[in-house]
């Protein structure tokens, strides 16, 4: 038996793929390649496969984490070409190893949140794009686990973030807290709009870049 | 990807279906494709992935030459708005092109509610709906599936229509109109070269004349078009295309496992059934192709679930033969096998232990009819000790759910034959009584009653559809019958029945009412959501037509039906035999019993090998 880890990308068309069936879709994978997944005990036993840190759909990714137990022994080596052969366009597995590192050791993540303006960024957008996101206090509406509305400072789980500006957009480049809680960097388009409307971008677009442990090294 | 695109998918339910990119879905270099064929599916994706005819068709034209075919499939209502919002006509979802930009369009029709649908994807990807208004060779606008064996509701919408299986026609199809387009024939050449093709027919070419009391008078064919069209067969299923490389969906969809299918036709006969007359004749696989594709495909797609599709699979001979060949593969690879179909008087509880491999939840049966007299009048040769039998065997063997499926409305129905079905269903608990092993776990019993659509090319399209209100009667009469609480009743909403059976029978003159009930807004209509009875009513009236003139009205022997230019093979004499036989209460043996005549073997150039 070995634990393994994937890392993979999740891009263009994958990016609509949700948790689940991308989840789905990696239990089919895997028989084609000629590995057996581990299954748990029990009256329905299910297949031993986790992703970490699930990306929310429309978003893209080059460093998702997918964790799995297999009954042959193996540290990785072949798997990840294998399994490209079968995978939907957008999904591309870039490694394959043994799963070493405990999940909770991750603790943020980098990603480029792009405003996009049709008719241009508003003069001044970048200083004050800068201003509002180092404020001590972003509240934003947050739907609970529980389905209703909460209102949350995401502030403190915005780590860093550094912008400029390009052709009709801004560009974030954001570290923030990954997990208990973790913080969607969608959620920074909603702070715009709540504390400055006219900055508010027609389009926002997320990607996750790299995934960092506490001491700010790559988590793999 | 589509910028368009990317900002309207966040805003759109399950966004994953309209982006393409699965698992062996077909890309090709556009600079090798000559014929660029959008192939659409009137309705979900989750719907059109899970139908085996479109797969089939995918592989055949993609493995030609030269020849491209995407997929394109309805939008959601939510994802429609959005793309009429910004003006994003539709596109094909493997490349994101236009569909208007395409050599032909080709529509897969299975069901008479998609019919509104096929006009709203024409409008949506920008083409004139009415083949009257399409001047050039592209696109070419064809249509094929059950559903247009029948395509006289939709003849001023659809340039070519392909009749039966699509495997041989398809691509004679395909290479005449490349050749149209290379040396530059005019639209009505062509067409009227198509009609030469067995198994196409081009509806424009025909001339339909009517009686003054609205039936057909006269079809008259023009331009050398025959006088007939008989759809085509694969007459050998093992010579045929099976697509063992096939997409696999990103998303789920409602048939999420490998489709096996075991045998085309169906020996039975069921007077009511127009799947069981219009898929003639039986066409066996042989096991060993069947196992064969069955490995293969669970390798190359991962999917870990078979069924062993057909219209009766425990009517294919060697079915436990081949269960017990891909048992060794099944539990290597924990790949399960599922029965779609049960039929209670051949249903083998051995087989459907070994299936289930303990996993026992519920099992359908399809009696059909409350009483052996009405049983006998559909030809439905189940009898009540046969499924009682199998009832109790089920239950014996730890069971303890049971779906019975009934239609109302019948030919011949009365009171005593609707109440018999709570009476049989009183008779299946007491069964349950006697045979459950462990009665603490309670049993579940559900009775389904649909309402009979008098469908073409059945013994029963001469009949007329009782009456919306006789209908809703005779539920609340089942309704009131059944007292127990075990005992769980659902019935079919009857509105949609209505619809059904108008178009089911319909003519040319109900072009103008599906234009009509379009434009008002109806498009996916075989769901709940959007079906609306009030526009199709409001409709009607607008267009003057008068629906129980379809759905309600008894034909004569005599009558033209307006779909007599086409031909499935068995013969309308045949179908008046069975028709009459019903009357009287006779029924037909299977065919592997005995030939009953009815024509189809003509398809096959003799003998059927049942």
């Amino acid at each position: 038996m070995s634990k393994l880890r994937l890392l993979f990308t999740k891009e263009a068309q994958a990016s609509y793929i949700s948790h689940l069936d991308l989840l789905r879709t990696f239990q089919r994978v895997f028989p084609r390649s000629g590995l057996e997944i581990r299954h748990s005990q029990g009256y329905h036993p299910h297949p031993i496969l986790s992703i970490v840190l699930p990306l929310p759909v429309g978003q893209s990714s080059c460093c998702e984490l997918l964790d799995f137990e297999v009954t042959q022994e193996t540290d990785g080596q072949g798997i990840a070409q294998r399994l490209n052969e079968g995978l939907p366009a957008g999904v591309r597995v870039l490694e394959c190893y043994p799963a070493l590192r405990p999940v909770r050791e991750l603790a943020a993540l980098q990603a480029e949140v792009t405003f996009e303006y049709d008719s241009g960024a508003p003069v001044g957008a970048l200083p004050e794009l800068t201003a509002l996101l180092g404020q001590e206090e972003l509240l934003v509406e947050k739907r609970t686990k529980h389905k209703e509305l909460a209102t949350v400072n995401i502030a403190p789980m915005l780590h860093d973030c550094r912008a400029e500006e390009g052709e009709g957009e801004v560009r974030l480049f954001v570290t923030v807290q990954a997990q208990n809680p973790g913080l969607n960097p969608q959620l920074l388009s909603q702070a715009v709009e709540r504390y400055a409307p006219r900055l508010s971008p027609d389009f926002t677009r997320v990607r996750r870049c790299e995934l960092l442990d506490g001491a700010g090294r790559p988590f793999r | 990807m589509d910028k368009r695109l990317e900002r309207i998918l966040p805003r759109v339910q399950k966004p994953a279906r309209y982006v393409g990119g699965e698992y062996n879905a077909v890309v090709k270099n556009k600079a090798e494709v000559d014929t660029r064929i959008a192939f659409c599916f009137p309705d979900t994706y989750e719907i059109g992935m899970s139908n085996l005819g479109m797969r089939i068709l995918y592989g055949v034209m993609n493995r030609m030459e030269g020849v491209w075919c995407e997929r394109v499939f309805a939008p959601w209502g939510d994802m429609e708005a959005e793309m009429r919002r910004i003006g994003m006509p539709l596109f094909a979802l493997e490349s994101g092109d236009p569909v208007g930009e395409f050599d032909i369009i080709a529509f897969s029709v299975g069901y008479e509610m998609a019919f509104p649908g096929i006009l709203n994807l024409l409008d949506l990807s920008g083409v004139p709906i009415r083949t009257a208004d399409r001047t050039g060779l592209t696109p070419l606008v064809i249509a094929g599936g059950t559903a247009m064996y029948n395509p006289e509701p939709m003849a001023d919408f659809i340039d070519i229509v392909s009749l039966g299986e699509g495997e041989y026609v398809t691509e004679e199809l395909i290479r005449l109109h490349r050749k149209a387009r290379r040396e530059g024939w005019g639209r009505r050449t062509f067409l009227a070269q198509a009609a030469q093709i067995p198994g196409l027919y081009v509806p424009s070419l025909y001339e339909i004349d009517y009686h003054d009391d609205g039936t057909v008078k006269a079809i008259t064919p023009r331009e050398g078009a025959p006088a007939q069209v008989t759809k085509r067969i694969v007459p050998d299923l093992d010579k045929s295309y099976f697509p063992v490389k096939t997409i696999v969906p990103s998303t789920e969809i409602v048939q999420d496992r490998v489709m096996l299918e075991l045998f085309r036709g169906c020996i039975r006969g069921c007077r009511f059934c127009q799947a069981g007359y219009v898929y003639r004749p039986v066409r066996n696989r042989s096991s060993e192709l069947c196992a064969q594709y069955c490995v293969d495909s669970c390798d190359d797609s991962g999917y870990q679930e078979v069924t062993l599709s057909s219209l009766s699979t425990s009517d294919y001979p060697p079915l436990t033969g081949l269960c017990d060949a891909l048992e060794p593969f099944c539990a290597q690879r924990h790949v399960n096998l599922s029965l779609p179909s049960l039929r209670a008087d051949n249903f083998s509880m051995e087989l459907m232990q070994r299936l289930a491999k303990g996993r026992k939840s519920g099992l359908t049966f399809a009696p059909e009819a409350g009483t052996q007299r009405l049983r006998d009048v559909i030809n439905k040769n189940v009898t009540q000790e046969e499924l009682l039998r199998s009832c109790h065997t089920a239950f014996a063997g730890g069971y303890n759910a049971v779906k019975l499926y009934f239609m109302l409305g019948l030919p011949t129905e009365t009171d005593e034959d609707v109440l018999a079905i709570a009476d049989l269903a009183a008779r299946v608990m007491h069964e349950w009584r006697e045979a459950a092993p462990n009665k603490n776990r309670g049993v579940r019993i559900t009775v389904s009653t649909s309402w009979f659509v008098p469908k073409p090319f059945t013994a029963f399209q001469w009949v007329g559809q009782i009456s919306k209100e006789e209908y809703e009667r005779r539920v609340a009469l089942l309704h009131d019958a059944i007292k127990t609480k075990t005992v769980t009743y659902n019935w079919h909403d009857s509105e949609t029945s209505v619809i059904e059976a108008v178009l089911a029978r319909g003519d040319r003159k109900l072009c103008k009412v599906l234009e009509t009930v379009w434009r008002k807004g109806a498009r996916l209509d075989a769901w709940e959501e959007y079906f609306s009875y009030d526009r199709w009513q409001e409709a009607f009236a607008q267009c003057g037509v008068d629906p129980s003139f379809y759905a309600n009205r008894q034909r004569s022997a005599e009558e033209v039906f307006p779909w007599e230019m086409i031909s499935c093979g068995v013969t309308k004499a045949y179908l008046r035999r069975e028709y009459e036989k019903a009357a009287a209460g006779v029924t037909t043996p299977d065919c592997r019993t005995l030939c009953g005549g009815c024509g189809a073997n003509r398809l096959t150039g003799g003998a059927c090998h049942v």
